[in-house]
């Protein structure tokens, strides 16, 4: 009774958390007191204390002793001691604890028991464990479980199951090979729990390395038409709520998942039949009431509707998943409508069925605006989301938005992201998308995020028919009495850039232009008013009739001495530029905009990031894809300018710059740190007024860390040239001139490239990255001038191919892109080596097998002049051996190569690797 | 993969828990804390599914729960399980506790920790499921009940110990949970309402 009265106190005591603590403490030094004390107590004792720490632990409270008793209990030969230590040790243990040495002999023991039980008790510990200790002590030996002919079907799914764990905690020590086969063909076992137990191993294992499970195929095929078409009593005990083994089936249709849709044609038939029995069993009146019976039927079904998904090539199935999936949306079962949601998103995304989905779109729409739980609501925006396309994108968006006004706080981020990509992807109209916008931060501009307004404001800089519409939109959009700080910033970008589209008519002249933005000017953040400040100077520009009132307002003690060194630097700066400047510098110093580079919406990188990896991936990149051709096709006609020609969300390699953030002007001067060439690059590559101070500084870009694909047109017309020497020009066009200066050492090569601009114009966004090793590098490149950029290579083993290296930057408008080789060959790390004639001969028999040696007899392409042949094998990299061989018109040299794996190998075409002389002959031949 | 098995009352007091992946103690308890918080301001009726919390793996991951009575059941999973076969695991736990305690409670979870965590360990192992059959895990559970009764004569004290509770007329009781349609008659042991 003492047990009894212990925990009763402990639940109706419990509400005062001190009371709780008190009590827990005064259970626990009791605890210990017995654990510790003399008197060995009996087995129900021990159990019924250890019971007590378990509990006093799940409330959330440390057990710091009781660790011994339970290695103890655990190794006992009775069975209610060891179940109660295996308790212990699986709930309180974690994997890195010096305890798990200690148990392992106990484990070893039980398992080799024979007695299924003590086995199941031992595997059960390890598979709760897992730890690596864990994995090397008993790798070996579960597999033999496993597969032993005479293991109890209980053991071998605890053991099936025990080596999944082990296999995805340490894979590296989880042998495979002998025991596959064997494992595979558990799956025709007798007892269902086996087969269950196995294909979860099969399934995790087969998601490795598929080669080695594809028999698995053709037998889980065969093991669901059995279970599909069987009628249900013949599995007895597996049969839930009169569904033949579901869990079984959903097991085996997830494998399956594992694999393309099979290729033999009669395997490929069974299957197509098994989904069919499967779809139609969902049509047939339920067999029972109750919930559980639709659950467990629904279940396969499901899983078999992602099969097709998957498999995504029976177009007939298709059609009928689809059409389920459209009845199930307006089940009146909550789970069901969530599920089919989901399951339609994957569906959206085929090829086949997209415009099946389509069909449903009211009913979406109808499950956004009438469903009760946020969840399913959640679901119904991505399937919208996924479902979009030109045809219906204006309605989604209109839903999308209207939605929004009364959408659960938690997801409003989600939506305004997705209404922000989905106007600016599916957009003909950009009237349409600027206004689409505009409401977005008019509903819920706080969840508005930086890239959905940069986003905006790169569009409309990038497209000149929008601009004027946009100037008005925002300009009226300003006129409400109260609006987001969002509107504030979009509206005096824009203004500042195009406020003059609108400035013709009276209403929106320029002093009223200036004089709305400027009653915001108090409400806003610091940020914000910077922007405002960079806008008034455009507006000095712009229209010289408000200059007057501009300087005033920058003259002001609120502007010129504001507490923050942002705010007064610029309102000093600008006024003393508004002062100085002639109208010819201040025009092109406040020059419009030049068009922003297309690149991968920054918003979609958001949203991306949001959902974490893998949860959109499937349906953007196969959508993305077709969108993109769809937008060069449709882009073609409209040719406005060079900008529309390029998708809005072609994907390309530098991240975007932020548009004109507080800390752009920052980069204006020359603090140390921002301008060092390898600091940090800041957001401002295009930023507003850089061009102006150009000639002292360097914008930094930013360089692209991945490996950019090849895309310009591939040079090495210069490639030749240096394989016998290793300073000269690489790469000269009309624009740019690439200069090479090399030195190697051994191993070791260091490469110093310079870029030189022959043109009169900078050089924006430059980049230069290499295909094989990546090093941030370079800025813009100011006309006439050099930039050098220095590459260090180590030669690891022997290659062929030479490293390209890959250069973007923006001329004038246009993005220009070359990929040019670096001439780095094998034959530079050639060391020079002296040897006289009889250690020449020794080592050239050494190398003397047929794959070592090749030879190449060619035509003289250039006049056979003895020294220039000596030069050009110095040159070379060998060490010219004069006498060594007798015949003065043959030429001897000798080298090696070193590499980091310190192989050797011998030139005169005899070298120890076929690929190597191959490649240097290749080489040498060229330039004779 | 199932990541965790967690069971809290309404007020969010654990009455079980087990995770298959390795967390700080700490950590534990603020996922038992997270996944009530998340779960309880959910009315009856939605849908059983919703995405996990951030400490447990975020929209990786799914809560899937069952709410009975006084308790809410709620499994963990990646995108690996199919969300209604792990709900008919969830009734099929519940099912094969009701069998074993014979009208279960939340009284049965506090007082047989151990017998919750052995029926448990039946069902999932590692994080994967072991067996789905109610009566191969019921004929496992009483093989070893056999085993303790013939090792000691003192293993139904516990259980007399449910029975003098069960049998006290107290006010804050908690009441049975109640399984919906199953309705298994219990000819000896009177029932609290």
């Amino acid at each position: 009774m003492v047990w009894f009265f212990f925990i009763f106190i402990f639940i109706f005591t419990g509400k005062s958390k001190e009371a709780e603590i008190k009590r827990i403490n005064k259970e626990l030094a009791n605890i210990r007191s017995k654990f510790k004390g003399d008197k060995a107590l009996d087995g129900y004792s021990k159990k019924k204390y250890v019971c007590k720490l378990l509990f006093i632990f799940l409330l959330g409270h440390d057990i710091d002793f009781g660790h011994m008793e339970a290695v103890n209990l655990l190794s006992s030969n009775k069975y209610t001691e060891k179940q109660i230590g295996y308790l212990f040790i699986s709930v309180l243990v974690n994997s890195n604890s010096d305890l798990i040495r200690l148990i392992n002999n106990g484990l070893k023991n039980d398992l080799a028991s024979r007695n299924p039980t003590y086995m199941n008790l031992a595997l059960h510990c390890v598979a709760n464990v897992g730890s690596r200790e864990m994995a090397e002590a008993f790798a070996a030996d579960i597999p033999r479980v496993l597969v032993a002919g005479d293991t109890m079907d209980s053991v071998k799914q605890s053991a099936a199951l025990c080596l999944l764990r082990l296999n995805r905690t340490s894979p590296d020590l989880v042998p495979m090979g002998e025991w596959t086969a064997r494992v595979v063909h558990l799956l025709n076992d007798q007892h269902l729990g086996v087969v269950t137990a196995a294909t979860s191993l099969i399934t995790t294992l087969a998601q490795k390395s598929p080669d080695d499970f594809k028999t698995a195929v053709s037998l889980a095929i065969a093991r669901l038409s059995r279970i599909v078409t069987s009628a249900s009593i013949d599995l007895q005990d597996y049969t839930y709520y009169f569904v033949a083994a579901p869990w079984l089936s959903v097991k085996l249709l997830r494998l399956l998942q594992c694999y393309p849709p099979p290729e033999d044609g009669a395997l490929r038939g069974r299957l197509t039949e098994c989904l069919e029995t499967i779809l139609n069993k969902a049509q047939e009146p339920p067999k029972s009431k109750k919930v559980q019976h639709s659950n467990a039927k629904n279940a396969v079904l499901f899983e078999a509707i992602s099969l097709i998904i998957h498999h995504d090539s029976e177009p007939t199935l298709l059609v009928r998943a689809c059409n389920q999936l459209g009845q199930f949306l307006q089940h009146r079962e909550t789970n069901l409508r969530y599920l089919a949601l989901e399951s339609m998103c994957t569906l959206a995304s085929s090829e086949f069925s997209h415009e099946a989905v389509k069909t449903h779109i009211e009913t979406v729409i109808n499950a956004l605006k009438t469903e009760r739980d946020v969840s399913v609501r959640q679901r119904a925006v991505d399937l919208l989301y996924a479902m979009c396309d030109r045809s219906n994108a204006k309605q989604i968006v209109a839903e999308m938005l209207s939605y929004l006004e009364n959408a659960d706080y938690s997801i409003r981020e989600e939506i305004v992201l997705k209404v922000a990509i989905l106007a600016e992807k599916y957009a003909v109209d950009y009237t349409w998308y600027v206004d689409t916008i505009l409401n977005l931060i008019r509903l819920a501009g706080d969840y508005v995020s930086e890239e959905v307004w940069y986003r905006v404001i790169q569009i409309v800089i990038n497209r000149d028919d929008v601009q004027g519409y946009a100037a008005k939109t925002v300009f009226e959009a300003l006129q409400a009495p109260a609006c987001h700080e969002n509107l504030v910033k979009v509206g005096g970008y824009i203004l500042g850039e195009f406020g003059n589209l609108i400035a013709g008519d009276s209403r929106s002249s320029p002093l009223v232009q200036f004089q709305l933005l400027h009653s915001k000017f108090h409400l806003c953040s610091v940020p914000t008013r910077a922007l405002l400040l960079s806008s008034y100077i455009k507006f000095i520009n712009l229209f010289p009739e408000v200059k007057a009132t501009i300087q005033e307002v920058l003259r002001s003690d609120s502007q010129l001495r504001n507490a923050d060194v942002e705010l007064q630097q610029r309102a000093v700066e600008y006024l003393r530029l508004s002062c100085i400047a002639s109208t010819d510098i201040l025009a092109t110093v406040l020059e419009e905009m030049p068009p922003f580079p297309e690149r991968e919406s920054s918003i979609l990188a958001k949203l991306k990031r949001k959902k974490g990896p893998g949860v959109l991936p499937n349906i953007d990149d196969v959508r993305q894809e077709r969108e993109k051709e769809r937008s060069l096709n449709g882009s073609l006609d409209d040719g406005s300018d060079a900008a529309s020609k390029t998708p809005f969300l072609a994907p390309c390699a530098p991240p975007p710059p932020s548009v004109l953030s507080a800390g752009t002007m920052t980069s204006l001067y020359p603090t140390a740190d921002l301008l060092g060439p390898t600091a940090p690059p800041p957001s401002g590559g295009a930023s507003l007024l850089v061009d102006v101070f150009s000639d002292s500084l360097s914008a930094v870009a930013h360089a692209p860390l991945d490996m950019s694909p090849a895309s310009g047109p591939m040079s090495d017309d210069n490639f030749s040239r240096f394989i016998c020497k290793n300073n000269g020009v690489l790469f000269e066009n009309q624009l740019l001139q690439i200069g090479l200066k090399s030195e190697y050492r051994q191993n070791l090569g260091r490469i110093y490239v310079f870029f030189g601009n022959k043109t009169s114009t900078q050089f924006l966004h430059f980049t230069s990255t290499l295909n094989i090793h990546t090093k941030p590098a370079e800025a813009t490149v100011d006309a006439g001038a050099q930039v050098q950029q220095i590459i260090n290579i180590e030669c690891i083993s022997d290659f062929t191919d030479a490293p390209a290296l890959d250069i973007h930057f923006r001329y004038g408008g246009t993005l220009q892109s070359f990929v040019v080789k670096l001439p780095v060959m094998l034959n530079k790390f050639f060391q020079p080596t002296e040897m006289v004639s009889q250690d020449f001969f020794q080592r050239w028999k050494q190398l003397g097998a047929p794959q070592q040696e090749v030879q190449k007899i060619f035509k003289a392409q250039h006049a056979m002049d003895t020294e220039v042949t000596k030069a050009k094998i110095i040159g070379f990299g060998t060490a010219l051996l004069d006498g060594v061989d007798p015949n003065p018109t043959n030429f001897v040299g000798a080298g090696v190569i070193h590499t980091k794996n310190t192989q050797m190998y011998r030139l005169t075409l005899r070298t120890s690797r076929d690929t190597v002389s191959q490649r240097l002959s290749d080489l040498l031949s060229e330039q004779f | 993969m199932i990541k965790a098995i967690l069971i809290f009352n309404n007020h969010g007091k654990p009455r079980l828990s087990k995770f298959y992946e390795h967390y700080s103690e700490d950590t534990e308890q603020q996922i038992i804390r997270e996944t009530f918080h998340l779960v309880s301001k959910r009315d009856e009726n939605v849908c059983n599914f919703l995405e996990g919390g951030m400490l447990i793996g975020g929209s990786e991951n799914k809560l899937i729960y069952r709410h009975y009575a006084t308790l809410y059941f709620v499994f963990c999973v990646d995108s690996s399980e199919s969300e209604l076969g792990i709900l008919d695991l969830i009734q099929v736990f519940v099912e094969t506790l009701d069998k074993c305690f014979e009208n279960v409670c939340e009284l049965d979870l506090i007082f047989h920790v151990d017998k919750v965590h052995n029926i448990l360990a039946e069902m999932v192992m590692g994080g994967m499921v072991l067996e789905t059959n109610m009566n191969e895990i019921i004929t496992h559970v009483d093989a070893q009940n056999k085993m303790e009764k013939s090792e000691a004569g003192i293993a139904g004290a516990p259980a007399r110990a449910v029975s003098a509770v069960k049998n006290m007329n107290l006010p804050e009781m908690p009441r049975n949970i109640n399984i919906g349609d199953i309705s298994i008659k219990v000819p000896n042991l009177p029932s609290f309402k």
